[in-house]
């Protein structure tokens, strides 16, 4: 593998401090199951590589506080999907955590890594699209709260600035009743990427959101409120358009090697309304997933 | 080339290294501590044939810098044999025919025991995900689950 020096701050003024300094030339790692394989392909060339798990304030932790779940930065898939937090409140994104990659992955990717990467197919970002979730980030200015919806702009690349380190995600407790689910389509069943994923969410109020990932750019997140798609005795031929129109902002590469984009679109209304399904299902039932 | 000194505990050993910091855990495991069982394969995290324990939790060591162990208990397959004699899961693997080359199984044996300490009577479906990151070439799946069935608890499917 090529050389590079290697920072271990302790605190995040420091870490910050090494990203400033160090600029275009740091990268940072967290779980190192995407940059490892980047350090030695040769495909990142940092100088200098910033681990930042043993940062304090970034420490992999899931607390509630005044209806904010906030998860810190470090937290690992693993801890994601067996939190009975996650799963009692936000049940798809546990649901996503538990299928990225394998045990021996899951035990490493983080959370800031999964949506710092800025994977199309990243499996927990249509889950924190559809509930809302905001990044906080800290840089030399500050720290500054950047919703979901406006971090992701295309593969590795993100909103987040040069020397902005993601600190944690919040989730707020939703205030209504809410039945989710996340799915994914993959080529083989374990270990592999999502050709497509999905996540939908119904809440009490009538209100459908529906995002989806690996078919464009960035995952996508589409709201509908006219209760019609939350509604279980409407037709599925009232829900239509509506989907349609949801999956309008679809554009899924030629290029990739994991699916067509003819599959992708055709599998995307397939999960789509799959998921719309099994969200009002939740709802009606209110079960949460066993703990 | 930048080095650092790290203090880890190797299959209950305490070591103190001078490891580079562009090393891996894998190539530290093999290179510099001559413990050969861990195997590098595929390097990209597909293959699990580098599974290593680390702090209870299993890893691919092909994925994790040396530095980053700093502190850290490791188990690799040659802490499983006590006293000369197999584990119960690797006389299971011999028992069940789920070796044949041979080159997966110790990535498959520090999985399965993972599985297998955190959940001490798992279904196929349970061992079939636990594994889903272990590759075997020659297909011997079936044997590899007969295997951690077989050295589950109770044993005697």
């Amino acid at each position: 593998m090529q050389t590079f020096a290697y920072e271990r701050p302790a605190t995040l003024a420091e870490a910050v401090a090494l990203l400033e300094a160090h600029g275009p030339d740091a990268r940072v790692l967290a779980g190192g199951t995407d940059l490892v394989i980047r350090l030695r392909d040769g495909s990142a060339r940092p100088r200098v590589v910033i681990d930042v798990k043993r940062i304090a304030e970034l420490s992999p932790t899931i607390r509630e506080h005044e209806g904010i779940v906030t998860i810190g930065a470090t937290t690992v898939m693993t801890d994601l999907a067996d939190s009975k937090l996650v799963r009692r409140l936000f049940e798809a994104l546990a649901e996503a955590a538990a299928v990225v990659g394998s045990v021996q992955i899951r035990n490493r990717a983080t959370l800031a890594g999964n949506i710092c990467n800025a994977s199309p197919a990243a499996d927990t970002a249509p889950p924190l699209l559809v509930y809302g979730a905001v990044v906080v980030a800290t840089g030399p200015q500050g720290t500054r709260r950047i919703p979901i919806s406006e971090f992701f702009v295309r593969s590795g690349v993100t909103t987040l600035e040069r020397s902005e380190l993601v600190v944690a995600v919040e989730l707020p407790v939703p205030t209504s009743r809410t039945g989710a689910a996340h799915l994914r389509r993959t080529r083989r069943r374990g270990h592999d990427l999502a050709s497509v994923t999905v996540c939908c969410s119904v809440d009490a109020n009538g209100v459908t959101r529906l995002s989806y990932g690996s078919v464009g750019p960035r995952p996508v997140l589409t709201v509908d409120e006219t209760g019609v798609l939350a509604d279980p005795t409407a037709a599925d031929a009232a829900k239509a358009p509506i989907l349609e129109r949801m999956f309008a902002d679809a554009s899924p590469s030629k290029r990739s090697m994991r699916a067509s984009p003819e599959y992708r679109l055709a599998m995307l209304r397939v999960l789509g309304s799959r998921a719309v399904r099994t969200a009002i299902e939740r709802l009606a039932s209110d079960a949460p997933v066993e703990e | 080339m930048e080095t650092r000194s790290i203090n880890i505990v190797v299959n209950g050993r305490g070591r103190a290294l001078e490891v580079a910091v562009h090393h891996t855990l894998l190539d530290v495991l093999r290179d510099d501590l001559e413990l050969t069982g861990t195997k590098e394969c595929c390097l990209v995290g597909e293959c699990g044939a580098c599974t290593v324990v680390v702090d209870g939790r299993i890893v691919d060591s092909c994925l994790m810098l040396a530095v980053e162990a700093d502190g850290a208990e490791i188990l690799t397959v040659e802490g499983l044999a006590q006293d000369g004699q197999l584990s119960p899961l690797q006389q299971a693997f011999l028992d069940k025919g789920a070796v044949q080359c041979g080159f997966c199984t110790p990535g498959q044996l520090m999985a399965a025991q993972a599985l297998l300490d955190g959940n001490a009577d798992p279904s196929v479906a349970e061992i079939q995900e636990g594994l889903a990151g272990n590759l075997c070439r020659c297909g011997c799946y079936f044997q590899i689950t007969e295997a951690v069935l077989s050295a589950a608890e109770g044993g005697h499917r």
